[in-house]
């Protein structure tokens, strides 16, 4: 990695991993952090939870972990670089396929490969939560905040935003 | 992401209006959804797309969310480009995918230089912490919630390769692509024979 320019390696990276990203950024939090953390010690893996704490916080999609990233490798362009490629390939890809498949719902095969991709993407979301479950729930009280958080979102319709909220709260407090 | 896994339970369709958005409304309306869309998109999405401004009909919209699902990559940035696309051609796909992606961008942007300036106060560390901790709970609900129709059918075949990728890539912490260009190719084959076992 030394005389790759770390821009070119953003770009190469989240390029690469969004064409893997069955289910979605959240699917792809294991290998970001596998890549950031592990591979090229791009962050912490505190730094990690942080950066995915702040992307559920914050308005827009989630994928925008990447945005935060990318700026802790090169700065803003860094950030702007490590979006650009992590979203830009696959809309274009889905463009494509949009424009080849007219009519989804007459080919038996989108449903059959997505039937098919289900139990993968959860797969991924579980060893997402696992994984940033490591760096965060260092505690016994963080972990029981977890698990009621996650009990709670199951049973419950409530705003998500509300329960981030109440563990910033919690956190700020200096109880969890 | 999935946080917004599946678009609302269907009802009556509206007819979509005819009159073709302009670039900027397309602008618009994808910025103002996705700043509106704390923790997921979809929902917002759908509200615009179909209710508020009937570019497209429920189906329609079912239709085409359904395409991008089981495309890879994040899926609401894929939706973008696509509905963008069929409303008003290439440039429509990119005015809705910059407006879907510049403002947050921004956003994260000015939260990450914040980040790097003050991210090691005590308390900014303590709340980010908490924060993380919900997270996380927010997370794993999701997971439970998709998983819910795997054991209900029981799909065993399914629940085996969750857990497969889920231990090869969270516990053992192998690279993404090699564990996917295994289980893609092995699920779409067990899928493929397990649906023409139970049609013949």
């Amino acid at each position: 990695m030394t005389n790759e320019s770390p821009i070119w390696a953003l770009i190469s990276t989240f390029g690469l991993m969004s064409l893997f990203a069955v289910g979605g950024a959240a699917a792809a939090v294991p290998e970001m952090h596998r890549i950031a953390v592990e591979v090229h010690h791009w962050m912490t893996d505190k730094q990690f939870a942080d950066a995915y704490a702040i992307a559920q916080l914050s308005p827009g999609p989630n994928v925008l972990i990447v945005t935060l990233i990318g700026y802790a490798v090169a700065g803003i362009l860094g950030a702007l670089a490590a979006t650009l490629a992590m979203c830009l390939p696959t809309a274009l890809l889905a463009y494509c396929v949009s424009r080849l498949l007219n009519r989804p719902s007459q080919s038996r095969w989108p449903g059959l490969i997505q039937a098919a991709l289900v139990p993968l993407s959860i797969g991924l979301m579980a060893a997402s939560a696992l994984i940033l479950a490591q760096s965060t729930d260092r505690s016994l009280i963080a972990l029981f905040l977890t698990a009621a958080v996650a009990v709670l979102a199951s049973v419950s319709r409530v705003n998500p935003l509300w329960l981030l909220l109440a563990g910033g709260l919690l956190g700020f407090a200096g109880i969890v | 992401m999935s946080q917004d896994s599946l678009p609302a339970a269907q009802e009556p369709d509206l007819p979509a209006k005819s009159i073709q958005p302009g670039l900027l409304a397309l602008f618009v309306a994808f910025a103002r959804m996705s700043l509106a869309g704390f923790g997921g998109v979809l929902v917002f999405a759908r509200r615009a797309i179909v209710d508020q401004h009937r570019w497209m009909t429920a189906e329609e919209f079912n239709e085409t969310f359904a395409l991008c699902h089981f495309l890879p990559g994040p899926n609401i940035v894929n939706l973008s480009m696509v509905f963008g696309a069929r409303l008003r051609g290439v440039a429509g796909g990119i005015a809705a995918f910059t407006g879907l992606l510049l403002p947050p961008t921004l956003i994260m942007t000015v939260l990450a230089v914040l980040y790097a300036h003050f991210g090691e106060l005590e308390v900014l560390r303590r709340s980010l912490a908490g924060i993380s901790c919900a997270a996380v709970g927010l997370l794993i609900a999701v997971v439970f919630r998709m998983m819910t129709p795997l054991l209900k059918k029981p799909d065993a075949v399914g629940l085996i390769l969750m857990l497969a990728v889920f231990a090869a890539i969270g516990v053992l912490r192998l690279p993404l692509q090699a564990v996917l260009l295994v289980a893609i190719p092995l699920s779409i084959a067990v899928t493929f024979v397990l649906r023409r076992k139970v049609a013949a």
